[in-house]
């Protein structure tokens, strides 16, 4: 608030004394990073240093390590977390980039109605009607398999109209170009359209990485073994070892388990930051 | 059977008198089409259940529901049936908001756009679509995850949830929106700043409030058979608005201070956002962890430095609420932030410093400019928020409380797995799930009502 009564003369808003900002950038940071922290020291640690409630790392960690890696298999869970969310993205973003596609750059009867058909989807998220699905994917006997995760989230209203929005926006000359050199839809597509899309490719795909790693209610209904169970899932058996809760492999667990969807998140930040300022022009 | 008909008759009548106000030519087939979509959307829904609510052995709640379905079906044929004459007498252009590009576009087989399409119009079929209506002819059927035999139960596992008293079901909801369109109404017809108009707004926040008191009234308390909904209700209402307002006030205050440009900017902003890339149920297990009253490094620092000792949160109702708003506020802090910060680029600038030339406190600009330019990404962030606080939330309660103590935690989306999953009761948990996806339509139908706009980043 200070900032802002800062220096009348000049650019007001962006002048002015720097320090303070810094001194509080630094403690909202690390109000945000505590948790985190807090977390990875425990991860260090034996349940007997938990209680000491000792801060610095702990002599626990190769234990730890062994317990949450080797004896509970964690892994197996992160690889089909892995396997989810990388079919999930790319699904998605090749069925989004085709609606957009099929919106823009074609004219055809009944476009209005599949519009409406595909805009209503916006308002019906899959947790309202998780038991309708739940039965019917039963029926299809797709428990415990990377089917029921990966397949009922391809289709995204959200993607198509993502698509939709930039192809519109592109100059009208790339389309007459392409038809005059006979391109056909499939080279217009990949030749002339992803190649300027990459920005929202990239914010998509951020998005849907995160958004399908971070999945936890549908996998814990469908899947019940634990060599095909999710990782966001998976923790939950690390609740109890030995009948007894052991906080340092929980914690361990839970920041191993954060670190695809923030590598991913960091990696792509750049096309996920301008992809969004597209996202928000009218 | 007579209420039955009085009820379509009634529909058409309205449908008639609707089509009349709403459309440019009053001709008689226009008002004969009105009446008969109107007819035909009343009738479908008690259609579809056979008629059963007008059954004799039926009682006024069942009326009551059967007449607010065919008010609804009655509702929905009418706006189908505008939007059509509106086409029709040329006020929306056929290419309008469909973003389509002027040009000739490709001219190849007509199915080519379908085979695009295909797959996605498959999957919404199937796992979108489908499960939707399964969701509702579940609703009216007593049946078990496991067995395949179904009873058809009419609105019993609805009126369940309701309270009793036909009277007061009506009178309440009646109220509230008399109250929220007359206040609208009131500002409408005053000037603005006047007092009168100023008293016009404050009635309209005492009528939005008096909605969510007409649902807390209609909600079952429980006994005499029913369930116990109206605490479910309140759960969720406490542990959305907190999470809502928290992760949006939090997310806010942080955006406007790592807006300004400042050595190290980026690293800050990454500092702050990164937490959208945890999810919902790491944020449980970390403030789960922070919070254990054995365990928790919380706890045992309030008693070294303040000697209080901290309360067990997994036994205290509103501790366990704080619980689990806190750890979502945190969660949802990095989306806030990162959409405050891409709305503050658009603040102008001119406008604060004229503001500074004039004397404004640093208050009245933030109020007055800064506010008011990030508007739209309040309001729709209020509404992604909100989505989160609905669903995301379960995993993070999964961990943290699983619904403790004594069900303070359990919101909607919890009690429709443990009712519907986990008690194995399918037909009831589908009828909570359809009060869940009425609460998701209100929210997005007042979200295009207000806004216009159609950006959604939900993930879905």
């Amino acid at each position: 608030m200070d900032g802002l009564t800062a220096g009348v003369t000049g650019k007001g808003l962006l002048r002015g004394r720097k320090w303070p900002y810094h001194v509080a950038l630094i403690l909202a940071s690390l109000f945000i990073g505590i948790p985190v922290l807090y977390a990875a020291m425990i991860a260090t640690q034996s349940n007997a240093e938990v209680f000491s409630f000792r801060l610095g790392p702990g002599t626990a960690l190769a234990k730890n390590f062994n317990d949450v890696w080797v004896s509970r298999e964690i892994g197996i869970n992160m690889w089909n977390s892995t396997q989810q969310a990388v079919y999930v993205t790319v699904g998605k973003t090749i069925l989004s980039l085709m609606a957009g596609l099929a919106f823009v750059y074609f004219k055809f009867r009944g476009k209005w109605i599949v519009f409406f058909f595909v805009l209503i989807t916006l308002m019906m998220p899959t947790e309202v009607m998780i038991l309708a699905m739940f039965r019917l994917v039963s029926a299809l006997q797709w428990q415990d398999t990377m089917a029921a995760l990966v397949v009922p989230f391809l289709a995204s209203a959200t993607g198509a109209f993502l698509f939709r929005q930039h192809f519109a926006n592109l100059p009208t000359d790339l389309l007459e170009a392409s038809q005059i050199d006979g391109a056909t839809p499939l080279q217009f597509l990949t030749k002339v359209l992803i190649p300027l899309s990459w920005n929202v490719i990239g914010a998509l795909a951020v998005i849907q990485f995160v958004y399908t790693w971070n999945m936890y209610l549908w996998p814990r209904l469908i899947i019940h073994e634990q060599a095909s169970q999710v990782v966001q899932v998976g923790l939950q058996s690390l609740t109890n070892i030995d009948g007894g809760l052991t906080y340092g492999p929980l914690m361990l667990a839970a920041i191993l388990a954060s670190i695809p969807p923030t590598i991913i998140f960091i990696l792509l930040q750049k096309p996920f930051m301008s992809g969004f300022a597209l996202g928000q022009e009218k | 059977m007579v209420l039955l008909i009085a009820g379509i008759v009634i529909a058409a009548l309205g449908g008639a008198i609707y089509t009349s106000w709403h459309s440019d030519r009053r001709t008689a087939r226009r008002l004969i089409i009105g009446a008969g979509v109107a007819a035909v959307g009343a009738t479908a829904g008690p259609a579809l259940m056979n008629f059963c609510a007008f059954e004799p052995e039926r009682t006024a709640i069942d009326h009551i529901l059967a007449y607010t379905l065919m008010a609804t079906g009655a509702w929905l044929g009418l706006i189908a049936a505008k939007s059509f004459f509106d086409r029709q007498d040329g006020k929306v252009d056929d290419d309008d908001g469909l973003g389509e590009i002027k040009a000739a576009g490709f001219r190849l087989g007509w199915w080519v756009p379908w085979v695009l399409l295909s797959p996605t119009l498959l999957i919404l079929v199937v796992f979108l679509y489908t499960p939707a209506f399964q969701t509702f002819a579940l609703s009216t059927k007593l049946t078990r995850l496991a067995a395949p035999r179904a009873i058809p139960v009419c609105f019993d596992q609805f009126s369940e949830l309701l309270i009793d008293d036909p009277v007061r079901l009506v009178a309440y909801p009646f109220l509230a929106a008399l109250f929220l369109y007359g206040s609208r109404f009131w500002a409408r017809r005053t000037r603005p700043g006047s007092i009168s108009h100023r008293l016009s707004e404050v009635a309209s926040v005492l009528a939005s409030a008096s909605v969510f008191i007409a649902l807390y009234a209609i909600f079952s308390p429980g006994g005499g058979g029913a369930v116990k909904y109206r605490p479910v209700y309140v759960n969720t209402v406490i542990i959305s608005a907190g999470i809502v307002a928290l992760g949006m006030a939090g997310g806010l205050a942080l955006a406007y201070l790592a807006f300004r440009k400042i050595r190290g900017g980026t690293i800050y902003r990454t500092m702050l956002i990164w937490p959208y890339a945890i999810s919902p149920a790491v944020a449980g297990i970390l403030f789960f962890m922070l919070l254990d009253p054995t365990a928790g490094i919380i706890g045992h620092l309030l008693k070294e430095w303040f000697g209080i000792t901290m309360p067990n949160y997994r036994e205290h109702a509103y501790l366990a609420q704080l619980a689990i708003i806190a750890a979502s506020a945190w969660k949802i802090l990095g989306y806030n932030i990162l959409f405050y910060l891409a709305g503050l680029q658009t603040v102008p600038m001119d406008q604060i410093e004229a503001a500074v030339l004039d004397g404004a406190s640093a208050w009245q600009r933030f109020r007055h400019i800064v506010l008011a330019a990030l508007s739209p990404i309040t309001f729709f962030l209020l509404v992604t928020n909100l989505t989160y606080a609905f669903f995301e939330v379960f995993a993070t309660i999964d961990y943290m409380t699983k619904g403790a103590p004594a069900g303070a935690t359990s919101v909607s989306i919890y009690e429709i797995i443990r009712i519907g999953v986990d008690n194995g009761d399918l037909g009831r948990g589908a009828a909570q799930s359809v009060l869940l996806f009425i609460a998701v339509i209100g929210v997005t139908v007042w979200q295009f009502k207000t806004s216009g706009r159609r950006v959604s980043y939900g993930g879905g």
